[in-house]
């Protein structure tokens, strides 16, 4: 099955990212972990994305945009990257989640990934 | 002795958990596998009266569930594809003929696995294990029986859909994951005993289902000490059932109870069971809540209770669960032991924003405080402790306690 981590960080972690002293430990780590999902074979795809200060959130009301500057909530932690990983169940997709960074430092969401649309009948 | 009915009934929910368990053990639906096994049981009522009951009914059962399950990926047309395959694997066990492999630890570990809310896996077990219905679990968690059944239908759904294991957990997660099993059967039990002041209205709550899980349990892993005590925990209280009411139905505490009064053979077992665990050197929470039940049991045979004994086993409940209802209980024990100073120094370092609801730690407190001779500041914690209880008998039976009643 296929499992969708969600990564979060809270704003210390994302702060490390530029910070001379911090840096290297802190992309050290998270090189260990995509590594060692890499050499199980596992990554189906994923990415690190910019710090939440990057985020602009969209909605549409009443056939408005309501653009604003900022992640969609104002919370401690903070999306930092995800990854979609192929395991035989959920218990194998945890014990991923609990050696990245972000459960240590903030929490991963898992969820399952929904199974490709059957196509449209004729 | 388990009587002949208490033998049929058994064999009944045996059977029933069994199918469950080995129906949905690769689907992960448990909610398909009750349907084909709810449409099996109304198809053998029709074809048994006809045509007699097969020599083994349950395997029987089994085949006509899977062709109903069968028949139901047939029909519904998506994952076409997958079908093949599907029906491949289902059909790969059907020459088990009429003994089958038991894989209901598999599935007790899975309704208490740790993604599933804790809330409900005790309801959970009790359904696919036992097969009760909605109402019922509802009626035992207070819960309308809709609420009850939109919640485990919940449940379910995240074990069909979040591909949660079928599988025992590996050696290194299995003490905590058992742990969450046992605390699973454990609530069972508790809510049973918490509701005896409804007994006529409700039978006897859940304590019968619990130690029954508990008996299976045993059963299925003869190897853990932890399940043994959990047992032996189980019965030593419930043997006491018949004692914790006078005539009236006043609540009667342990130490004043009529000990004729106990069951003698549930006590035995659990002494047994107390000592095979022992054998194993692994101590652990339940056995340890058993060995301080065992102590209490003596207390007809020698006389009197062993208070020194009672803090000890206390003081290693807390080291191994230090929970708020441990430490109160050491805190009572300690107050039997004529240390009611420690004992209130004891209840004092427990925080107070936990403790502010917890009827427990307000009756021993008043209890403290009255051996030290503090009566007003004793009755206002008895008082305390009233208001938060529940159950009207044990309210009158803190009333008692009460020194200077009304002013």
């Amino acid at each position: 099955m296929q499992y969708m981590l969600l990564l979060n960080e809270p704003e210390a972690e994302f702060a490390k990212r530029n910070d001379p002293e911090q840096a290297a430990a802190y992309w050290g780590g998270w090189n260990a972990f995509i590594g060692a999902m890499a050499q199980a074979g596992i990554i189906v795809k994923g990415d690190g994305l910019q710090g939440p200060h990057t985020a602009t959130t969209m909605r549409v009301r009443d056939g408005k945009r309501m653009i604003q500057d900022g992640p969609f909530a104002d919370t401690k932690e903070q999306l930092g990257g995800y990854f979609v990983i192929e395991v035989p169940d959920l218990d194998t997709a945890l014990e991923w989640a609990a050696r990245s960074p972000s459960a240590s430092c903030a929490s991963v969401e898992v969820r399952p990934v929904l199974p490709p649309m059957a196509p449209p009948a004729a | 002795m388990k009587s002949a009915c208490d033998t049929a009934e058994w064999v009944a929910r045996a059977a029933y958990g069994r199918l469950i368990a080995i129906l949905s053990a690769r689907s992960r639906d448990i909610a398909a596998a009750e349907d084909a096994l709810a449409e099996a049981f109304a198809a053998a009522l029709r074809s048994w009266s006809d045509h007699g009951v097969p020599t083994n009914p349950e395997a029987w059962l089994l085949t006509a569930a899977r062709n109903v399950m069968k028949n139901q990926l047939r029909h519904r047309g998506i994952v076409e594809a997958a079908v093949p395959d599907l029906l491949a694997s289902q059909e790969s066990t059907a020459e088990d003929g009429p003994t089958f492999p038991d894989e209901r630890l598999k599935l007790m570990f899975a309704c208490a696995h740790p993604a599933i809310d804790a809330g409900i896996r005790t309801p959970l077990m009790l359904q696919t294990i036992l097969g009760l219905d909605a109402a019922r679990i509802g009626r035992a968690f207070l819960l309308a029986p809709t609420t009850m059944g939109q919640r485990l239908t919940r449940a379910k759904a995240k074990i069909r859909d979040v591909g949660l294991r079928f599988e025992l957990p590996s050696p290194n997660d299995m003490p905590q994951r058992l742990s969450e099993v046992l605390d699973a059967i454990y609530a069972a039990f508790g809510i049973g005993w918490d509701a005896t002041d409804g007994v006529e209205a409700e039978g006897r709550g859940l304590t019968e289902e619990a130690i029954y899980l508990g008996r299976l349990m045993a059963a299925l892993m003869p190897e853990e000490p932890e399940v043994m005590g959990l047992l032996a925990l189980m019965l030593y209280c419930d043997a006491r059932r018949d004692a914790r009411r006078d005539e009236r139905g006043t609540f009667v505490p342990l130490d004043r109870q009529d000990a004729r009064l106990w069951k003698r053979d549930m006590i035995i077992e659990a002494e047994g069971l107390l000592t095979a665990a022992s054998r194993h050197a692994r101590f652990g929470r339940f056995q340890c809540e058993a060995a301080i039940q065992s102590v209490h049991v003596q207390r007809p045979i020698t006389g009197r209770t062993n208070h020194e004994a009672l803090v000890m086993l206390y003081r290693l409940l807390v080291q191994h669960h230090p929970s708020m209802g441990a430490k109160t209980g050491l805190a009572a024990v300690l107050i039997e032991a004529g240390r009611a100073n420690e004992a209130l120094g004891l209840l004092d370092d427990l925080a107070a924003a936990a403790t502010l609801t917890y009827q427990p730690y307000w009756a021993t407190r008043g209890k403290a405080l009255h051996a030290l001779g503090q009566m007003k500041l004793g009755d206002k914690a008895i008082e305390t402790a009233i208001g938060l209880t529940e159950e009207k008998s044990v309210r009158v039976f803190l009333g008692t306690l009460i020194s200077r009643r009304a002013t």
